[in-house]
């Protein structure tokens, strides 16, 4: 039975399979071990002064509030003018222009926002609004997470409105409903759950994002709800705070990355259960 | 027959008054308007991002001309600035995530796709996707405080003594050992890439037919070998396609490079030295960049990002629409 091929396959095989299963648990180890640090390290600054003061100046104790406050603003704020546009856009793809040049156009372009660096599009922003402003201000930030948004959002409702079978619309064309009817009615009730699902996900990815916020929401130290003043948010406090040499500045940049790491898990856990349920009956 | 009658009166244009039809095609006209409309700016987004780098670059561009791309010198104090140490810096690191991240991708789609007991798929995959979620910061603090000092006291002696007597690998893995540096930044890609790459490949291999692979199995394969001789070319496009999406993410990563690569406009023959990139050069210093000159060739960089990062993008999503093409 020692047949050298056989044996020189078999081995082959084995070790390879053996790299297969090393990579996947080393996959789970990493996620392992980045929560388990978060954990660890961001657990031991939670407070209540957490939530009711403003971030401290140096050798000061202070908290997170104005970072949680600013956060939830710009981030409501982003998801409110992205997600209509990018709703209406997926409807046009899905709905009245299925094989135009157009839709062809937009899917390719949308797919390209969807995965370019997010540094760019706060550089654009600066360009077009902290310049022509001459500071930083909230509303920058908030247009930047929106342009963020929209491709998200284009992709889920486009793919979910394509998975409501058309004889549902023709069902309901039948019965005289007008076009507006029939896909307010029929096709964006079908695919409500897992056009939400594309919401939450896109809550979810502007909640962590830094980069398009450094210049254009900038950081505010002190409370602010101005929309036209610079704004604090939570990743620019831990971009600010976690190289710095004071240890309750580092210390706050771990918590502030343990709640937004929280935030979005649990974004991206709901989007999950919302669409599961679809993906089995399919 | 009066039913015949019956059914004239109730037909349906008779039964809608006009003024309701016409309210009808007016509300059709205008969703219809909307949604076009929307489109239109999704399109037009991306040409004003064009628009606006291309202009913001112009006084760069003017004082430095095509020097800018082969340019070393980086010195805000005299108003010099080149962009070959980023440029450098940012093909290094995603060259390291790749070499390290395409190998571990496909062993963990492989895992999913041939190896794992179905009841451990759903959770797989999940930390998979859930290490996708990872927002990037996050990965820029766990990586400057646990990955860095790990490396630098544990892996990077170790490489420095492995390579010292191989001529050529001993310049590239030449001590000391920072932590922070081009090295440490391209393991923090590998992993951030890991999960775009595994998802597509996942997928891709899923839509291989059963048929071939049982009768490649049939005909006395190992599962490597029905891997590599028939999920591999099979599926080849698809995977190229998730590769060159990985190397996008890579390219243009910003927060979690800042964090661990160390910021030094040099290009050091040693890739365990600090170097910088593109994005982690603007994440830095924009902000307190002083001066046009300074601004114009920040927004130049971002954009060569652009140029670079769209090519590579642009390439995988025709990649991906062929496979997808095959899968139907």
């Amino acid at each position: 039975m020692a047949n050298p091929i056989y044996t020189r396959r078999r081995v082959t095989n084995q070790v390879i399979m053996a790299l297969a299963w090393a990579a996947a648990i080393s996959g789970i180890i990493i996620l392992a071990l980045i929560l388990s640090t978060l954990f660890v390290k961001g657990f031991a600054g939670l407070s209540l002064t957490l939530f009711t003061q403003s971030t401290p100046a140096a050798g000061e104790n202070g908290g997170l509030l104005n970072a949680i406050v600013g956060s939830v603003i710009m981030t409501v704020l982003g998801t409110l003018i992205g997600t209509p546009i990018g709703i209406l856009a997926g409807t046009y793809m899905a709905e009245f222009g299925r094989a135009t040049k157009l839709t062809f156009a937009v899917r390719f372009i949308n797919d390209i926002l969807l995965s370019a660096p997010s540094i760019l599009i706060g550089l654009f922003v600066y360009d077009v609004m902290v310049t022509r402003m001459h500071h930083a201000s909230a509303w920058a930030g908030s247009v930047a997470l929106a342009m963020l948004v929209v491709p998200v959002v284009v992709r889920t409702t486009e793919n979910m409105l394509l998975l409501v079978p058309d004889s549902l619309r023709e069902a309901s064309s039948a019965l005289g409903s007008p076009r507006w009817i029939v896909i307010m009615k029929v096709a964006y009730r079908a695919a409500r759950a897992g056009m939400l699902t594309g919401v939450l996900l896109a809550v979810a990815r502007i909640t962590g994002e830094t980069a398009p916020l450094l210049f254009t929401a900038s950081g505010n130290q002190f409370m602010s709800t101005d929309m036209n003043a610079p704004m604090a948010s939570l990743p620019v406090v831990i971009f600010n705070f976690a190289n710095s040499a004071y240890a309750d500045w580092r210390q706050l940049a771990w918590t502030a990355a343990l709640l937004i790491t929280l935030t979005v898990l649990t974004l991206n856990i709901g989007a999950r259960t919302l669409s599961t349920p679809r993906s089995k009956e399919s | 027959m009066n039913s015949n009658a019956q059914v004239a009166t109730y037909s349906p244009a008779a039964a809608i008054p006009p003024a309701a039809l016409r309210r009808h095609n007016l509300w059709d006209a205008v969703f219809r308007g909307a949604t076009r409309a929307a489109s239109v700016l999704v399109l037009l987004l991306l040409g004003a991002v064009i628009a606006a780098l291309i202009h913001g670059s112009v006084p760069s561009f003017k004082a430095f001309g095509f020097g800018f791309l082969t340019s070393e010198t980086w010195n805000p104090v005299t108003e010099k600035f080149g962009a070959l140490p980023a440029i450098y810096g940012t093909v290094v690191t995603s060259v390291l995530a790749m070499l390290i991240g395409i190998p571990v991708s496909l062993g963990i789609a492989i895992f999913i796709t041939e190896l794992c007991p179905r009841w451990l798929k759903r959770p797989i995959s999940t930390a998979i996707e859930l290490l996708a979620g990872v927002p990037s910061i996050i990965y820029g603090i766990w990586g400057l405080f646990v990955l860095a000092p790990f490396l630098q006291k544990h892996v990077q002696p170790l490489v420095i003594s492995l390579f010292a007597g191989v001529p050529g690998l001993s310049s590239l893995f030449a001590g000391p050992p920072y932590g922070i540096g081009t090295f440490t930044a391209g393991i923090i890609l590998s992993v951030m890439v890991l999960p775009y790459i595994t998802s597509v490949t996942r997928d891709v291999f899923e839509t291989v037919p059963a048929v071939l692979k049982e009768s490649a199995y049939g005909l006395g394969c190992t599962t490597w070998e029905v891997v590599r001789h028939v999920m591999l070319p099979y599926t080849r496009v698809g995977v190229i396609g998730g590769v060159m999406l990985g190397l996008g993410r890579a390219l243009g990563e910003t927060m979690a490079v800042t964090f661990v690569i160390g910021n030094a406009h040099k290009i050091a023959s040693s890739i365990l030295a600090p170097g910088t990139t593109i994005s982690a050069t603007i994440a830095n210093e924009f902000a307190e960049a002083e001066g046009d000159l300074y601004t114009s060739a920040l927004i130049e960089l971002g954009l060569i990002l652009f140029v670079i990062t769209f090519l590579v993008l642009a390439a995988a999503r025709l990649l991906l629409l062929r496979a997808e093409m095959k899968g139907r």
